[in-house]
């Protein structure tokens, strides 16, 4: 190479001062690139920075959104401690990652799996993509437009009853989203329905990347399919693991749509969420002191889960390297 | 969409990998199995175009299972003349399309410092970028709300589409950055030899080289910022502001909406987003993939 490579030899982001082995360019190779930082980063602290701070600000006050807000310190998280809508919405939070997460990544694992290595290589290949398009469609429509044809579905003279009646089991018929009872079990089920096809077509576009003769290998030495799913397929997608986990852990704690949609956190709270508590003690309590508390509290445990996330994957993919 | 089911031809059996005897029954139960799961992914799709064509008094009558007793309209134009849908589909259009591009021009620029120019501490701005993405948008909507009051902006499409922006590039950076920083450094120190200066150099070497990224970036941008719910919910409140999925559930709201009006204003609310699916199916194929491999 005719020119060195100065800039490719900086180790990272490590504020070092030129060494010795740069002498040509005695000017930082990053002088002036900071230029086009400027608008992203003024417009970050506008929107973002800016007002998460003052929402921190907020979270310590009472305020109803007119005249000054007067400073309380730690009240508001005080009350949160002893607020039971405050922790049956973090309860719920759980319920929505089992049913954001969990579910969907397992069963998505083994459609996936299915899909693409007992369909896609004995049938052909197009069976497979336009039965991934199926339970892609989902996902495509807005998550609202969602909440609403499930609402009207589960509602008492809706869908589902209708079948149940059709079936001979009108027994059966309830007030799905109107009973505590059933209204998150059934919220649940929905959100399932709604984000099973992230990971099926994450994981068979990670599928494609395996080479195909490691699964005719272990098929000519025996391997069954539960073997060829447990020591390739896992194995194989494990950073697309992650990254589904991550982005779809991240998008139940802060769901607000589709309960909105749906149910509006009832009846009795038994579907509430963080998100939607949040909007509600803003914008219907006009409680915004309490509101933010909740906010900042939400966005702290968020901001640890990413954080925790993102430390394992690096030390899985260490732990890889290593071997 | 129809499920096709490909019946196997004498192709099959040539496969490189025979068919144990075994598994040629295996294999049709499971093709079975995920095809009726694929099918009840569909149900309400199905219940759906099944009920927006039905009149109220159909629908009271006859239930949501029964097959239309005329093909009425009627629903459809009531949804499309009561939430005047052309104006909310314009909204949707315009914000959606004007975030797309803002932010990927403000996440070309950010990065082209991050990852070309390595400016000092890019590795704390890039993570900065990824958890502004990740926070939940509850903790910047009172704020905004009050800020966009202040300023004479709430209830403008403008307050949403510069909130957006942000909130969208800070993703772009991060997936940007990343693609960027291991851009080949001899084009770069070929164009500058020639003469070229950051500026040239940005938009004559480094767009057309990722331009992939970028067309995948304007199509997930575009998708999800027509998606988004909290902050127009909160932000537009007007009839003539309001974008398709707002309309649609600030309409739900009152509770007075018959079944078969329900069914066709979703099915209206959903069907540019199936439209812009069909069209940009690979561009979301290489957008997921690309996602995913970091």
């Amino acid at each position: 190479m005719a020119v060195p490579d100065t800039v490719a030899a900086r180790p990272g982001a490590t504020p070092s001062p030129p060494t010795g082995k740069t002498p040509r360019r005695p000017r930082r190779p990053d002088a002036g690139y900071w230029l086009y930082l400027l608008p992203g980063a003024v417009m970050f602290l506008l929107v973002i920075g800016g007002p998460l701070i003052y929402t921190g600000y907020l979270s310590l006050t009472r305020w109803s959104g007119v005249g000054d807000p007067s400073f309380i310190g730690l009240d508001n998280y005080r009350t949160l401690l002893t607020d039971d809508v405050f922790w049956t919405s973090f309860r719920n939070t759980i319920a929505m990652i089992v049913a954001m997460v969990v579910l969907p990544t397992l069963i998505g694992l083994v459609l996936a799996a299915v899909l693409f290595d007992t369909i896609g290589r004995r049938f052909r290949p197009r069976t497979a993509a336009a039965l991934r398009a199926a339970f892609y469609l989902p996902q495509v429509l807005p998550v609202v437009v969602a909440g609403i044809v499930w609402g009207w579905i589960l509602r008492p003279d809706g869908a589902l009853n209708g079948l149940f009646d059709a079936i001979g089991l009108g027994a059966l018929s309830h007030d799905w989203l109107g009973d505590p009872g059933t209204a998150l079990p059934v919220v649940m089920a929905v959100m399932i329905w709604v984000q099973l096809g992230y990971p099926v077509v994450v994981f068979m576009a990670a599928l494609e990347r395996v080479d195909p003769e490691l699964y005719e290998a272990a098929e000519i030495d025996g391997a069954g399919w539960w073997r060829r799913f447990r020591a390739i397929t896992l194995p194989q997608i494990r950073p697309e693991t992650f990254v589904v986990g991550l982005t779809c852990t991240i998008a139940a704690m802060k769901v607000f749509g589709p309960i909105y949609a749906l149910t509006r956190g009832g009846p009795e709270n038994a579907t509430n969420v963080p998100s939607y508590f949040a909007y509600f003690t803003f914008f219907k309590r006009l409680n915004v002191g309490y509101g933010s508390a909740i906010s900042m509290v939400l966005t702290l445990i968020i901001v640890v889960v990413a954080v925790l996330f993102i430390r394992a994957q690096n030390r899985a993919e260490r732990r890889d390297g290593g071997l | 969409m129809a499920v096709t089911l490909t019946p196997p031809r004498a192709g099959g059996r040539t496969r490189r990998v025979p068919d144990r005897h075994h598994r040629g029954v295996t294999r049709w139960i499971v093709l079975a199995l995920v095809t009726v799961a694929a099918l009840v992914m569909l149900v309400p799709f199905a219940f759906m175009l099944l009920n927006a064509f039905k009149s109220p008094g159909d629908y009271s009558n006859n239930g949501p299972l029964s097959w239309p007793t005329e093909f009425y309209t009627t629903g459809l134009r009531t949804y499309w003349e009561q939430v005047d849908f052309p104006v909310k589909l314009w909204n949707s259009i315009l914000i959606s399309g004007s975030v797309a591009v803002l932010a990927v021009v403000v996440s070309l620029l950010s990065a082209y410092a991050l990852g070309i120019g390595r400016v000092r501490g890019r590795l704390w701005i890039i993570g900065l970028f990824l958890l502004a993405n990740m926070l939940p948008q509850e903790a910047l909507i009172y704020p905004l709300y009050h800020f966009a009051k202040e300023a004479g902006l709430y209830n403008t499409r403008l307050a949403v589409i510069i909130i957006f922006t942000v909130i969208q590039a800070a993703f772009g950076t991060y997936l940007l950055a990343s693609v960027l920083s291991t851009f080949p450094r001899t084009l770069l120190e070929a164009a500058a030899l020639d003469g070229a200066g950051k500026w040239r150099i940005l938009w004559r070497v480094v767009l057309p080289n990722v331009r992939p990224t970028i067309s995948v970036l304007l199509v997930f941008f575009f998708i999800w910022t027509w998606n988004e719910f909290l902050i127009p919910l909160v932000m537009l409140i007007d009839n003539q502001t309001q974008t398709v999925p707002v309309a649609l559930a600030s309409l739900q709201g009152d509770r007075l909406m018959d079944a078969p009006t329900t069914n066709a204003g979703a099915l209206l609310s959903l069907l540019p987003a199936i439209l812009f699916f069909l069209v940009f199916q690979r561009t979301l194929a290489r957008g997921i993939t690309a996602g995913a491999d970091k």
